[in-house]
């Protein structure tokens, strides 16, 4: 039993893509909410948008969600890091650096329709070098050394592809409790834009 | 959704107590079969509700998205998950928590459950459960699987069942109490959990245990069964026992809980809740729904009768060793400190003096305290639950409790740790002071995800906690020991009726347009387990109810007298003097064009914008129905006030007859010519709005038809104190209804 489910795992799925935002402390997440209701009305993001979730009363938590079938969008405090997160729900096909791309192209075209909604007072910005990738599946990646070999490719060559010119450093959790994943910063600053246009 | 789920299963097999493996099979199953269409959904959605499994707001198909109503086209498409419940729709896993006892592996369980399967955030409930959100169904079959490893089990914590049987959470170590419930509160849990006595109810049954009669922690008096803490003396010996109520129960219209026995022994605590329990499998109303729980049977039967056949039923029981042995095997439960016992810190910053004071209360055990990790609104990150059960495992041998103030607290904490302890839930966001203050406001999760909800209890919850934490510590100290709790709508999810300033959802239409508003409930009393209940006064707009706190906490640290408490300064007062203060904040706001008057606290949509016809906005003409309903409503406050003052006929007739100005408000839209003749008023309101359920509440049904209906056919009876009261709270209900109808059908027809 063991071995058959050993062959199947660990498995990259339900990866959360974390963009890392500049002057944190500047960012007021109430307007927030109007925004993603208005992209719930007009069902602007990748998959079908359901509802918002306002956690702002949390100390470091998920913030203002919005909660989505496919995935979920979010500007999430966890860990006091606030960055624009996309977390994938449902399975997807394809390889690693496939679910790699999606989760982060959500992620970053969610985060320059952020930048660009004025009702955010031009205060929500990515600080240009950090993201933070997760597997949201403890069965599938536990945090540990094991998986971090299997994965560990993965990551530097999607990385490689993000940060085409720059150097970056990688470093991973270490709470075994904790979801399985990695913190990237490159070495210079990127806007989103030029992200979106990396992953192609 | 999850890729793991098939995997679950397989990895935990063996580990999970065979019952619960087996049980979470089965549900795997009917999961199965619902989706090859080979199971019925009305019986599968009984089935997940049995499990735990509500439906979330939302879930029939359709959002409105501040201009129109949008259908939302789930993957799954037509298949549901029970009637007008769309398969795909994300629901709320409930998970019972008996007595509120936890481990720390059971905290990091819900920590993965609540980052994996729900959106970050766990939800300690008012009856000590925890709720995760937005969870898939297909989901759940693994996330029971991950909870029955650690000892959890879901199964109960929804439908026609018994539910998580409550215990006061300084059970053991309180001062006050008499003796430690808990293992008696364990005991009763495991013995009822799949009783085949309790697998036929029409309504649920909630049991509660206290250790004693003066403090509010046990809440026994709003449940279906409660259990207060009690000894004697027998052969010069002390016996324990319990003083035992049953048929409390808030919900739309409250019931205090009739004393059912002064002395029930423990050998006799099992044998006479399956007693109670066969006889309400056996009596209780099964078809309609508002009628269908315990307290209804009682009101019926009276308490006698009822006592009566229990104790037959009791008599006639076959003799089960269960009814010994749990009770034995519960009686061996101990807690134990981790570190020895110290003394409390003398210095400290001011921060965390406030936090001592609020959050921390001794034990009966010297050196010992109870530290409570108060929750805002209830909520707990994943990363905060890991961060609390490190601490728990630093300071404690693992012993937490969940609180029906929405709270966590930790139990055995040497008083000598306080000030590590404290740094550490501050460093995890959980050192805020406050705890059971008016800070602390308890909420249900209303129109944030509850498929009944019509105001945003928490978006309220969130603006006063927001408010008063600025202030609060300066406000006076009878002020700050006030309890606020807030539910989204009638059913009293988040206990107003028990609070010093209550509210509960209620719409009513303004300048044309739906305006989410509170009734503002008065009079209720948090301590002697939820002693007493309040009434509404008045109904508010939901962005006036920070002032109505301003008002009356003012007014009540100005003019109390000595020691008095709130309950009985609004007694004093009157709540005509009351409803005078707070009239104005009622009205419409002086310039309609302030949006944000419409939309609700957190909810940035305005407010059901279906019934606006053509978007223009209506003037500020206000129809004759508005000021009929207004008229009804004045004329039940009216009654309030009777009741209160003694005048208990004259209060149930003028709380009937408030009814029926109402009923004839509503008939008068299709038929200017209707009379003043009760049953004239009755029979067309029946044809016209009940036969065809123009009336109906999208959940309650004809719930509240129905009460106009009886209270026409027993207005020739006496009104008694109790029916009077019941009589009130329904008028009331009705109205809202009336409301709710007149905001649903529009305009009035031209006469």
């Amino acid at each position: 039993m063991e071995n058959r489910l050993a062959q199947r795992l660990p498995q990259m799925q339900h990866v959360n893509v974390k963009l890392l935002l500049r002057n944190p402390e500047q960012v007021d997440l109430e307007p927030l909410i109007p925004v993603f209701h208005d992209w719930i009305r007009d069902q602007v993001g990748e998959g079908l948008l359901l509802d918002v979730a306002d956690y702002r009363h949390v100390d470091a938590g998920p913030g203002v969600v919005l909660i989505g079938h496919e995935g979920n969008y979010s500007v999430d405090n966890t860990d006091n890091r606030l960055g624009v997160r996309y977390n994938r729900k449902a399975a997807l096909d394809g390889s690693n650096q496939d679910r790699l791309r999606q989760a982060a192209r959500a992620a970053l075209i969610a985060c320059q329709r952020l930048e660009a909604d004025p009702r955010l007072g031009e205060k929500l910005r990515f600080n240009g070098q950090e993201i933070e990738i997760f597997i949201n599946d403890r069965l599938l990646a536990p945090n540990c050394d094991a998986t971090r070999e299997v994965f560990d490719s993965d990551f530097k060559t999607f990385s490689e592809k993000l940060f085409r010119e720059s150097e970056y450093s990688m470093s991973y959790g270490s709470d075994p409790r904790g979801l399985f994943g990695t913190s990237v910063k490159a070495a210079r600053s990127f806007t989103v834009t030029e992200l979106l246009e990396m992953l192609g | 959704m999850k890729v793991s789920n098939e995997l679950w299963a397989e990895q935990l097999s063996g580990k999970l107590p065979e019952p619960l493996a087996r049980e979470i099979d089965i549900f795997e199953t009917e999961v199965t079969l619902r989706k090859q269409g080979k199971l019925d959904e009305r019986l599968f959605a009984e089935t997940r509700l049995r499990r735990g499994i509500y439906g979330q707001r939302y879930d029939n198909g359709q959002r409105h998205d501040g201009r129109k109503v949008q259908e939302i086209a789930y993957p799954s498409g037509e298949l549901t998950k029970g009637p007008n419940t769309m398969w795909d729709a994300p629901g709320m896993q409930r998970i019972k928590i008996p007595g509120g006892g936890l481990n720390t592996e059971q905290l990091e369980t819900m920590a993965d459950l609540a980052e994996e399967y729900s959106d970050g955030i766990a939800h300690v409930t008012t009856r000590q459960d925890f709720q995760l959100h937005y969870v898939h169904i297909d989901d759940t079959p693994s996330l029971m699987r991950r909870l029955a490893a650690a000892g959890i089990t879901t199964r109960e914590a929804c439908g026609n069942s018994v539910r998580n049987v409550t215990a006061c959470p300084y059970a053991g170590v309180c001062p006050d109490e008499v003796f430690d419930v808990t293992p008696y509160s364990k005991a009763l849990s495991k013995f009822l959990l799949g009783h085949p006595d309790c697998q036929n109810f029409g309504r649920k049954f909630k049991p509660a245990f206290s250790g004693c009669s003066q403090h509010a922690c046990g809440l026994t008096s709003m449940h279906d069964l409660g259990m207060i803490a009690v000894t004697r003396t027998e052969n010069g010996k002390e016996k324990r026992g319990f003083e035992t109520y049953v048929g409390g129960g808030l919900g739309a219209v409250p019931y205090q809980a009739k004393l059912f026995d002064t002395f029930v022994p423990p050998e006799e605590l099992l044998p006479l809740a399956q007693a109670i329990a066969r006889v309400f499998a056996a009596r209780g109303e099964k078809k309609n729904r508002s009628r269908a729980r315990i307290k209804f049977l009682i009101q019926d039967l009276g308490i006698e009768k009822f006592k009566e056949l229990v104790l037959e039923e009791r008599k006639n029981l076959r003799p089960d060793p269960r009814w010994t042995e749990y009770v034995k095997d519960a009686e061996q439960f101990r807690e134990a400190p981790l570190r020895p016992g110290g003394k409390r810190p003398l210095l400290g910053s001011e921060s965390f003096q406030r936090w001592m004071k609020f959050n921390t209360r001794p034990q009966k055990q010297e050196g010992y305290v109870v530290v409570t990790a108060a929750l805002p609104l209830g909520d707990i990150t994943a990363n905060q639950l890991r961060a609390l059960a490190d601490i728990a495992r630093r300071f404690t041998k693992e012993t937490i409790r969940t609180t029906v103030e929405q709270n966590i607290v930790l139990r055995w904490v040497s008083q000598g740790d306080l000030s590590e302890l404290h740094k550490a839930l501050d460093a995890a966001g959980l050192g805020a002071p406050g705890a059971e203050s008016i800070v602390d406001v308890a909420a249900c999760p209303g129109t944030d995800t509850c498929k009944l909800g019509i105001s945003s209890s928490r978006g309220l919850a969130a603006e006063l906690r927001n408010r008063l934490a600025e202030k609060s510590f300066q406000l006076d100290e009878s002020v700050q020991n006030l309890h606020i709790k807030i539910s989204g709508c009638f059913n009293s999810c988040g206990q107003h009726h028990v609070a010093d300033l209550g509210f509960y959802g209620v719409s009513r239409k303004m300048s044309g347009y739906a305006v989410p508003h509170f009734q503002v409930v008065l009079g209720g009393e948090w301590d002697h387990n939820g002693g007493s209940y309040g009434l509404p006064v008045i109904a508010i707009p939901s962005k006036n109810i920070p002032e109505v706190v301003t008002r009356l906490t003012g007014l009540y640290a100005a003019n109390k007298k000595n020691g008095e408490k709130f309950k009985d300064f609004i007694k004093r007062v009157g709540k005509v003097e009351l409803k005078k203060i707070l009239e104005d904040l009622a009205r419409p706001p002086a310039n309609p064009s302030d949006r944000t008057f419409f939309s609700d606290w957190g909810d940035p949509r305005e407010y059901s914008l279906s019934d606006m016809g053509t978007g223009e906005c209506a003037g500020e003409v206000v129809s004759a129905v508005e000021f009929d309903l207004a008229a009804a409503e004045r004329e039940l406050f009216e009654a309030q006030v009777k009741w209160e003052s003694g005048q208990v006929e004259q209060a149930g007739t003028t709380a009937y007859r408030s009814m029926l100005r109402a009923a004839k408000a509503i008939v008068k839209l299709e038929s200017a010519n209707v009379t003043d003749d009760p049953g004239q008023i009755v029979r067309e309101f029946r044809a016209r709005y009940y036969d065809t359920q123009k009336f109906f509440d999208p959940f309650a049904g004809g719930k509240f038809a129905n009460y106009l209906f009886a209270a026409y056919e027993k207005s020739n009876e006496p009104y008694t104190p109790d029916s009077t009261r019941y009589l009130i709270d329904e008028a009331q209900l009705f109205i809202d209804a009336a409301h709710s109808c007149y905001n649903r059908v529009g305009t009035p027809a031209s006469a």
